[in-house]
């Protein structure tokens, strides 16, 4: 009973603090970004501005529901909520902690390549349904790349499970104990995180939603809080990326002096950071430069990460 | 391939330390720039060293301004002193461009630093003439028409202005 109860108490956690850090990084983002640009940002609303977020919720969830007419409304309704429920379904097998997390997969990794590639399915079915060239473009663009761009996300974390020998995430985070796999993964660490970016389609890699070629790509057509569900469900995607590169690479909990939890957060943070930073400095790519990029560069390179990695993993007995 | 790399990891090292860098934004309501007098804002119309009203109505302005925001109507005093009957500015039209201050030949209307002019109804932005004069010569001081001008007006014949030589009597023979 009290086994069950804690469960449901950490599930309903993991929930809540997935969405308010979310929500709370519409604040973040914009205060980092006017800090990188001797700007102030938002600063008016409450205590340095972070009453923001709720002036923006306010805002969004009071903002006229449209479908429009043109539009196929089953497949344009259900578009917004796969791209958050997969964001949050993949919150699930992350450990935040000893003895603290949803649930021990022992396919966790696998979990999370299966839900990030169902994500997919949101910015297609969104471009699609929407009855709009720009919006078919968007997701056009977003399948290609989300597709592509997954392909090197899993090999470059191959490098990590062979390391670890496991899928399951708790194992690995045990398995850094002594050293991060940032060491001797650290051409595994650099291109999974340039495949996070493009997976959660953030500059410099967000072509789907390029506003000066698509108007917004295959958001267009949504507001209110449909909107907000793909505004929501972009900052999930980088809270999760962040905390997986934080448990595959960077040592999970593991940390001096501060509990388990706090050290997690704080490197969570960090990345979060790091995000944003690559937000405010990189231009975007053209589609085709995206494109042959990812083919041409980070495909052989994980690759090769990959073959390197085993034969000394081998040769090692 | 190497070398933009490293060249965009060395902009995302300048965007870092512009974490330190001076602010740029100025709070608006609670600091301000200061503004120099001669800044293009609100417009007003002056009055001479005497207190009376600098403007004689000469439609200059009005033909100037390129967006016709300013109307005025004529009329003479019992000294013959000309003046606005009526002077009216719509400052939802006005665009502050100052053409109307370098037309004039009296130095009546002039622009003045103050830009904060925000209403809630358009009507409120239409000043008459009791809005726009003020009680001083603005940036001008000292400066009378009427007192360098050869215009005869009541208490100032021909001739009598400020540096000016009595009038030449052309039919006369006499040197």
């Amino acid at each position: 009973m009290c086994e069950a109860a804690r469960s449901i108490l950490v599930v309903v956690g993991v929930l809540a603090g997935a969405i308010a850090i979310a929500a709370g990084l519409i604040w973040v983002e914009r205060r980092l970004l006017a800090l990188w640009q001797d700007r102030l940002g938002p600063n008016r609303v409450g205590p340095f501005g972070l009453l923001q977020v709720m002036a923006d919720m306010i805002k969004i969830m009071t903002k006229e529901d449209w479908v429009p007419p043109f539009a196929d409304r089953a497949v344009f309704v259900l578009a917004p909520a796969i791209i958050v429920v997969t964001a949050l379904l993949s919150f699930a097998i992350i450990p935040f902690a000893p003895g603290i997390g949803v649930v021990d997969l022992n396919v966790g990794l696998l979990f999370f390549l299966a839900m990030s590639s169902l994500g997919v399915y949101s910015v297609a079915f969104a471009g699609w349904a929407s009855g709009n060239k720009y919006s078919l473009l968007g997701g056009l663009r977003a399948a290609a790349q989300m597709l592509s761009y997954e392909v090197f996300m899993g090999l470059s974390l191959m490098g990590v499970v062979i390391l670890a020998g496991s899928f399951n995430l708790r194992t690995i985070v045990e398995a850094q104990e002594d050293m991060w796999f940032c060491i001797p993964q650290f051409l595994g660490l650099v291109i999974f995180v340039i495949a996070g970016v493009a997976e959660t389609h953030r500059l410099p890699f967000d072509l789907p939603e390029a506003e000066t070629e698509l108007v917004a790509g295959y958001h267009t057509e949504y507001s209110g809080m449909k909107f907000g569900m793909f505004f929501v469900g972009e900052y999930i995607g980088v809270t999760l990326i962040s905390a997986l590169v934080v448990t595959l690479f960077f040592g999970g909990w593991n940390g001096p002096v501060l509990p388990p939890i706090v050290w997690f957060l704080l490197k969570t943070s960090l990345f979060i950071c790091l995000f944003i930073l690559l937000r405010a400095t990189f231009p975007r790519p053209r589609f085709d430069q995206l494109l042959g990029f990812g083919w041409k560069v980070m495909l052989p390179v994980s690759l090769a990460n990959l073959l390197v990695t085993g034969a000394v993993t081998l040769a090692r007995g | 391939m190497g070398k933009s790399m490293v060249s965009l990891i060395r902009a995302a090292w300048t965007m870092l330390t512009h974490t330190f860098r001076r602010r740029v934004t100025v709070q608006y309501p609670d600091e301000r720039i200061r503004y120099f007098p001669r800044a293009k804002g609100r417009i007003i119309l002056s009055r001479d060293p005497d207190g009376g009203e600098r403007c004689v109505a000469c439609y200059l302005c009005a033909a100037a301004c390129p967006v016709d925001c300013i109307s005025l109507q004529a009329t003479e005093d019992e000294h013959g002193r000309r003046y606005p009957e009526f002077f009216r500015i719509n400052f939802s039209r006005c665009i502050l461009c100052g053409f109307c201050e370098e037309a004039c030949p009296t130095y009546a209307i002039q622009l003045t630093p103050d830009f904060e002019m925000c209403e809630y109804h358009r009507w409120a932005l239409v000043y008459e003439k009791e809005d726009l004069l003020i009680s001083g010569p603005g940036k001008y001081p000292g400066y009378n028409f009427y007192k360098v001008a050869g215009l005869a007006i009541s208490g100032k014949g021909k001739g009598e202005a400020e540096n000016e030589e009595p009038p030449v009597d052309v039919r006369s023979l006499m040197p």
